[in-house]
């Protein structure tokens, strides 16, 4: 079998002593800043990537894969014992979570999504390998056309699922799109919006768009609101192990949760939020057992469901990343950057051409969500202590370590000018409602797109319909377009509000 | 004719003027070409167009819209925390690489790292207190040094030029 040569190939890289050191590393950074309010896994990996520029490729991408999971699960902590969702994706969490910890079940209820993220990691990452390799195929088929409609479908998809107003979102994007022009174009040579600053020939870079919008521009708007009195439920935890009971409620939901996780978690913007809430959803429509606590006052459904999705989504939505070079989500939009800065294009030929890569990052996956398991439920106590650490420590060291990453990025002090613009900009952002993530992913997807659409209408002779009369080409902008109809739709608009209010 | 969402109304100006702004300028300055032959001037023409198309459709739903929305203003700016984290990534930065422009040799990680501490803890006055931010910047010159300098071995001046030449 392919598959089981593959992982094989995939485990004998993953399983070195570097890179399991890379893998730990990674889960425990990411599980840290789960648990800390106030800095999500988008600044974090930004911060960290000039850190991972002397390590080889495979381990660099590793550790901030671990990251990015990691997060997944440390948000969960935080969900359950202060009713504070450490990532978004653990909103729903907080809704039975915080209420099965208040009736003293806390442990529990820590036991069912962590055990939930685990084997919703372990299904993740078996899909991930039996279908990339199809989908590679398929992606090898792909004219500049079909490219350049896919980005399209790509950052619709991520704004349709994912953010509150859908113009403002779309205009975030073409924002994106637009910054990710500035510097030498590269067909004529010419150095666009750059103000003859020297610095501007390269671009922007993309660890300063990062790092100014979502870790300064964060940081500001959450020092100006005041502080909230949170109640930690730490002296409660206690008897982490579920009952009989508890087992033969949560088995199936987390199955549940894990299918349509894995689902979502490939379709563009998808990811790991939109699977927890569609995986809450879908609990609450199956009818309660005898005796069950209903939803909303502790159910432990509601915590194992989700939490699988999100975890599930998480894996899965490596998919899109690593057969066609198409990031799904901020996130993966900075993974992008990482793979750019070590010299592989990400797209269908990773896999031929860096197999050790493709697999070693795929197993490694898996190691790191037994890492998890491992680390977060003994070491539960540690991480419940991080949470007292107050705002007023943390938001100095973050500044540092932002502007440490930044300046080391290029030994520039330039950059570090321009982490300062884009915290502006992105305060200003954060003022008038306009969300962060659509800005980033059209960034990193900017010149890509205007490359292919280049190719696509040079091919056609400046034939613009050859991007709907190409079947594959033109069903995919069809899909955009359907996406949006969609959403449209009165009553899934009244719906779809609905959902992000609780965000 | 009254605005029903602050936000929305900022948000659609600023779509406005920054696409019109790109789309102006690659018009100006840039050789648009034809589909079939691109010029650098194409692209950034097309999207500051409809990035300011898009703007425009924001403004007017936040003109048009029937009622007020919950949470439409932009309220109060956060000055103090806007200014002071700002400066204190700034005065890092002059740290780091000196002001060449009025001849200031750069003064090294170290000193940048007590510097950013203390301006950025500024930012917020609850609970402020001088020996806490200097036991925090020592905490973390002292992790910075292991990290950045021992572990990653990043190029960084530690030290003021004057000390170490």
């Amino acid at each position: 079998m392919d598959l089981f040569h593959n992982l094989a190939l995939g485990f004998g890289v993953a399983v070195t002593p570097i890179n399991l050191l890379y893998g730990f590393v990674g889960c425990i950074l990411g599980t840290l800043i789960g648990v800390l309010p106030g800095i999500g896994p988008v600044a974090t990996i930004a911060m960290l990537l000039p850190a991972t520029y002397a390590l080889p490729p495979v381990s660099a991408l590793i550790m901030l894969a671990g990251i990015y999971y990691g997060a997944q699960y440390g948000g969960s902590t935080t969900a359950i014992l202060v009713n504070l969702p450490g990532e978004s994706s653990s909103v729903v969490t907080t809704i039975d979570g915080y209420q099965m910890a208040r009736k003293g079940r806390a442990g529990p209820a820590l036991a069912a999504a962590g055990i939930g993220s685990f084997f919703a990691g372990c299904v993740g990452t078996l899909i991930l390998a039996a279908f990339a390799p199809p989908l590679t195929e398929l992606a090898f088929k792909f004219g500049p056309a079909e490219y350049f409609s896919l980005m399209v479908l790509g950052l619709i998809g991520a704004v349709v699922l994912a953010s509150g107003s859908l113009l403002k979102a779309i205009s975030m994007i073409v924002l994106g799109l637009l910054l990710g022009l500035v510097g030498t174009d590269v067909n004529s040579g010419v150095a666009r919006f750059s103000f003859d600053i020297p610095e501007l020939t390269d671009g922007i870079g993309f660890v300063v768009v990062a790092m100014g919008v979502f870790g300064y521009g964060e940081i500001i708007s959450n020092l100006s609101v005041e502080p909230e009195n949170r109640e930690v439920f730490t002296a409660k935890v206690q008897g982490l192990f579920p009952t009989k009971q508890d087992f033969k409620l949560m088995m199936p939901a987390i199955m549940r949760g894990t299918a349509l996780g894995s689902v979502l978690g490939v379709l563009p913007g998808g990811g790991a939020l939109l699977a927890a809430f569609a995986a809450y959803t879908l609990e609450k429509k199956t009818k309660l057992r005898p005796g069950e606590v209903p939803f909303g006052q502790g159910n432990i459904r509601g915590v194992a469901s989700p939490e699988s999705a999100n975890n599930a989504g998480a894996q899965t939505s490596f998919i899109p990343l690593l057969t066609l070079g198409i990031p799904p989500n901020a996130v993966m939009a900075l993974m992008v950057g990482a793979m750019t800065i070590h010299n592989i294009q990400p797209g269908p030929q990773v896999m031929t051409s860096n197999p050790e890569l493709f697999w070693g990052l795929i197993a490694s996956m898996w190691i790191g969500n037994l890492m998890l398991v491992i680390l977060n439920l003994p070491m539960i106590g540690i991480w419940i202590k991080l949470l007292s650490v107050p705002y007023r420590y943390l938001f100095p060291a973050i500044v540092l370590f932002c502007a440490i990453g930044v300046y080391s990025t290029n030994n520039n002090t330039f950059d570090v000018w321009m982490v300062a613009l884009f915290g502006l900009i992105g305060y200003i952002f954060v003022k008038l409602g306009c969300e962060p993530a659509p800005l980033l992913l059209g960034f990193i997807l900017g010149p890509m797109m205007e490359e292919n659409l280049r190719r696509a209408l040079l091919l056609s002779r400046g034939d613009w319909s050859v991007l709907v009369t190409r079947p594959l080409s033109g069903g995919l902008l069809a899909a955009s377009l359907l996406l949006l109809v969609i959403v449209l739709l009165p009553a899934v608009k009244s719906k779809r509000e609905e959902a992000f209010v609780e965000d | 004719m009254n605005i029903k969402s602050q936000k929305d109304f900022f948000s659609g100006l600023m779509f406005i003027i920054v696409g019109g702004a790109f789309g102006w300028g690659s018009y100006s300055s840039y050789s648009v070409g034809t589909g079939a032959r691109m010029g650098p001037g194409y692209f950034p023409l097309l999207l500051g167009a409809l990035l300011a198309l898009l703007g425009f459709a924001v403004l007017l739903t936040s003109v048009l819209a029937r009622e007020e929305q919950a949470d439409h203003e932009i309220g109060s700016i956060a000055w103090r925390p806007l200014f002071f984290i700002l400066l204190a990534n700034l005065s890092f930065g002059v740290c780091l690489g000196g002001l060449p422009a009025i001849g200031l040799q750069p003064l090294g990680m170290i000193i940048g790292i007590y510097a950013l501490t203390l301006i950025s803890s500024y930012a917020d006055m609850h609970e402020f207190s001088y020996k806490g931010i200097f036991i925090l910047a020592t905490i973390l010159s002292v992790g910075s040094y292991l990290a950045f300098i021992k572990l990653l071995q990043l190029q960084i001046p530690v030290w003021p030029v004057q000390i170490t030449g």
